[in-house]
């Protein structure tokens, strides 16, 4: 790891004057960070600590919630509101990572983590565009199992892998962030990047933009939401696939849908093809195999992951009959 | 403010980038606490900072100014062994002993939230109280591996515990 001087901000100014002017970094709950600090992927110079940063859950004016960043994981799924009206919310970050992991992990932090690409963190021998811009990417006819089947680029195949940012794609949240012009609101579908030649740029945020709050809307309908996850073991481990996803069902028929896929892309996938093909029809399963084969037509598997294009269909679609069938 | 470690102060490291890991076992000499992966990805590290369980790996010590750090060292009392100790004797949680602090550091800071009522993966209700099933502490101890295999032992000790009303976790 190398030398770095450590700063604890009392407040969102205090925080991005500390930031400015300096290779420094945003320190929440440090799981994913000490880690790749300690692997020298990242070597900030500064870190600047914004857990004292607001934590608090509350109703906003819209009947919405507001998160406030520095909220931990285990606060925000075991929090009332999120369990009663965003079971989805709750499901998906319960489905990742450990207990210890998520009483640490903030949910700013949550949102920034990077992939777990094994090229991204190995610095002694592998070729990877995200770490070292232009130097090639050793995915591509490598260890690319749980790699990207939509949205990559021949730059880079690498996952996003957090389960919470699915939920929150799905749930239409908005990203409250503030900077040196200001604070200023962004959809959540609108935080991260697809790859394309600059895979090393995870996000659209700008240089030393802090992020202070999730929102998510009111969203009746939520309260029948779920998320899916399948992975190679039943318990800690990131997703091959997964699924979170809302209905409104009015008179056997949808009249809303809510869709993301995690596991399959370089951002969480917001499904607007999948939730297109079942608006206003009936809830049938027919009807669900037709939303999957809508958003996976343009999937494009590698050398090793050529079976998460069936297990994405198969998982929206189960995931689908489950919400119809009652469960949340 | 310095930690507050087992009950006693213990300075801040001078150098940021020590782990709460590494000050408990080199500076403080407390080598109960494990390291493992030293990654966050066997739990054999795991500590309570005001009653919650986390990864002293990846924790940055001077993060913690002014917590309540305990460790399996502190967990005894004059009283004799913490009833999780007890719990992991009779019901052989161990072999080896390595993963053994990690281990009922996570357990005592699971049974705390589980009184919460902080719902699992594999709770089939987000909202009923916790039911102590095994599926249901497998999945709440999923982040403390035992390369000896001895899981079942610890979820019987775990659950032995949870399910005797008159000991305080």
């Amino acid at each position: 790891m190398n030398p770095f001087s450590y700063v604890r901000a009392v407040d969102s100014a205090d925080a991005l004057r500390h930031r400015a002017g300096h290779e420094a970094a945003y320190l929440g709950g440090g799981t994913n960070l000490v880690d790749l600090m300690r692997e020298t992927v990242a070597r900030p110079e500064k870190l600047v600590d914004i857990t004292g940063l607001s934590s608090a859950i509350t109703q906003s004016d819209d009947g919405g919630l507001l998160i406030g960043a520095a909220a931990r994981n285990t606060a925000l799924a075991e929090h009332q509101a999120v369990r009663t009206r965003y079971p989805v919310l709750a499901r998906a970050i319960l489905a990742g990572a450990s207990g210890q992991i998520r009483n640490m992990a903030t949910v700013g932090g949550n949102l920034l983590q990077r992939t777990r690409c094994a090229y991204f963190y190995d610095t002694d021998g592998s070729y990877c565009n995200k770490r070292r811009p232009a130097s090639g990417c050793d995915a591509l006819e490598g260890f690319n199992r749980n790699h990207a089947i939509l949205g990559a680029s021949p730059a880079c195949v690498a996952t996003h892998p957090s389960d919470m940012c699915v939920a929150l794609a799905a749930l239409d949240a908005t990203v409250h962030v503030e900077g040196k012009a200001g604070p200023r609101t962004l959809p959540l579908i609108d935080l991260h990047r697809l790859p394309g030649d600059h895979p090393d740029i995870d996000t659209t945020l700008d240089q030393g933009e802090l992020i202070t709050a999730i929102a998510l809307p009111p969203l009746a309908f939520a309260s029948r939401s779920t998320y899916r996850k399948v992975r190679d073991r039943s318990s800690y481990a990131f997703a091959l696939i997964s699924v979170a996803a809302a209905l409104k069902i009015e008179d056997g028929r949808i009249s809303d849908a809510r869709i993301a896929l995690g596991g399959v892309a370089h951002k969480p996938w917001r499904a607007f093809k999948a939730e297109a093909a079942l608006q206003g029809n009936e809830a049938t399963e027919p009807l669900f195999r037709a939303a999957a084969m809508a958003e996976l037509a343009d999937a494009q598997s590698l050398s090793q992951n050529g079976f998460k294009i069936e297990l994405a269909k198969r998982t929206l679609i189960a995931t689908l009959a489950d919400l119809v069938g009652g469960a949340s | 403010m310095p930690l507050i470690i087992n009950g006693s102060p213990a300075p801040i490291p001078h150098d940021p980038r020590v782990s709460l890991l590494d000050l408990l076992r080199e500076s403080l000499h407390l080598p109960g606490t494990k390291k493992g992966c030293d990654q966050g990805a066997c739990g054999a590290c795991t500590v309570l900072v005001d009653g919650e369980r986390i990864l002293s790996c990846l924790a940055l010590a001077v993060q913690y100014e002014g917590r309540e750090i305990t460790t399996v060292e502190g967990l005894a009392s004059e009283n004799g062994l913490h009833p999780m100790q007890e719990a992991f004797i009779v019901h052989d949680g161990f072999q080896c002993g390595y993963c053994t602090p990690g281990q009922i550091c996570s357990a005592i800071g699971m049974a705390a939230e589980v009184r919460r009522g902080v719902p699992s993966h594999v709770s089939a209700d987000l909202t009923a109280d916790v039911a102590l099933t095994r599926e249901e502490l497998q999945e709440r101890m999923s982040g403390n591996l035992c390369r000896c295999g001895a899981h079942n032992g610890i979820i019987d000790a775990i659950r032995d515990v949870l399910e005797t009303p008159e000991t305080a976790v």
